[in-house]
């Protein structure tokens, strides 16, 4: 009897290893190589994008212009519907993209400018705070981006944003996108949008489509702001620069030379 | 005991009748699996037609894929896959299984309705354009 229950735990201890070691020996011996994801070759990375915008040498044409690439680059419906609009970039005046830091006396030649505006990309942003089903969230290089597929349509990020950066999807927008650009997808109704900071084209390789229009201009820079040789970085050592908000704490990514 | 046994058993007759009447009504008018034409242009230059994995896997697993490479690529910035065979392929419905699949109307539509799914993958990604 003594020695029936001996033999037993000895098997039942070995079979126990056994079952133990098994996952390890699979694992080991897994000749077939798993799939791998990889980033594409050639991706623009960073540790902290951001962008400086040189008011002084801002047009209200090139605006106009950015605004334009953008938005036939990303299939932004144009809805004439102030309530129903959507943006991703656009112009503002200085009073509504600083408000407060205007008062009567002000230089009129600043006051008179076109200031343009975008998601400011924050370093802490309120929208991803609020964002019930993580659709809204910021990625390892700062970009605060969406997963369109988890909008739910709550707006808890639209009520959050202290930019009016986002817009949400009323209608159906496919009716008023004129040439729809078929790399990149369409957004449905009842989902919320803004800029991306063309994260599809730094993933090809190339600047974002607004960075892109200014290049010769010399009044729009991109890049990382952890990188202390970057042209973000110079620019903003050499320039004082403000942002918008500041006081909120929400840490833009969006710098404005005035 | 049972009270009103005349009324009770019919009515409870009538109401099991009327519950699976669907399953009456449908009975023996099974439709058959649909046939899918998978040849387009593409695939037909293919010197090994073979998608990212074999066509079984593909059949039953193609919306987990498609469920992890929208992970990799929104999330993780990883936007290409490569298999087990090496091959690499872009990670996005409308820029890489479009490129081969251009039918989308035979190659999705014909099994999702045969199985009455309704993905609403279309309302935002822009649908291959088919030659009719």
């Amino acid at each position: 009897m003594e020695n029936g229950r001996r033999k037993f735990l000895k098997i039942a201890g070995a079979a126990a290893l056994g079952l133990g070691v098994k996952p390890v020996i699979d694992a080991v011996a897994g000749a077939d190589e798993p799939v791998k994801y990889v980033a594409r070759e050639g991706a623009l990375q960073a540790k902290r994008w951001a962008m400086v915008v040189d008011t002084r040498k801002f047009t209200q044409e090139l605006a106009e212009e950015c605004r334009k690439v953008c938005h036939a680059e990303h299939n932004v419906p144009e809805i004439e519907n102030p309530k129903h609009e959507i943006k991703w970039i656009w112009s503002e005046t200085f009073e509504h993209a600083f408000p407060g830091h205007e008062h009567e006396y002000s230089d009129p030649d600043v006051m008179t400018r076109p200031f343009m505006v975008l998601c400011n990309h924050c370093d802490d942003p309120a929208c991803v705070r609020v964002c019930p089903t993580k659709a809204t969230f910021k990625r390892e290089d700062g970009i605060v981006l969406m997963d369109m597929h988890r909008c739910i349509g709550c707006r808890f990020c639209m009520a959050a944003c202290p930019f009016g950066a986002r817009s949400f999807n009323w209608k159906d927008p496919r009716p008023y996108i004129g040439e729809t650009n078929d790399e990149f997808p369409t957004r449905m109704k009842g989902v919320v949008e803004k800029c991306n900071f063309c994260a599809e084209r730094l993933a090809k390789g190339v600047m974002p489509a607004c960075v892109e229009v200014c290049k010769d201009k010399e009044c729009l820079f991109f890049g990382d702001l952890d990188d202390p040789e970057s042209e973000v970085r110079k620019v903003l050592s050499t320039n004082h620069t403000v942002r918008r908000k500041a006081e909120l704490g929400t840490n833009p990514m969006v710098y404005y030379i005035i | 005991m049972m009270y009103d046994k005349k009324l009770i058993i019919p009515g409870l007759v009538i109401f099991v009748w009327l519950m699976t009447l669907p399953f009456w009504y449908n009975s023996g008018k099974a439709t058959a699996a649909p046939e899918v034409k998978i040849d387009t242009p593409v695939i037909q230059e293919m010197a090994e037609k073979k998608c990212i994995e074999d066509k079984q896997y593909m059949r039953e697993a193609h919306m987990q894929v498609l469920d992890d490479w929208r992970d990799e690529v929104v999330r993780e910035r990883k936007r290409v896959e490569v298999t087990t065979g090496g091959k690499t392929y872009e990670m996005s419905l409308q820029n890489e299984c479009m490129k081969c699949h251009s039918n989308k109307a035979e190659f999705c539509d014909k099994c999702h309705d045969y199985v009455a799914v309704d993905p609403y993958c279309w309302d935002c990604h822009i649908e291959p354009k088919e030659k009719k």
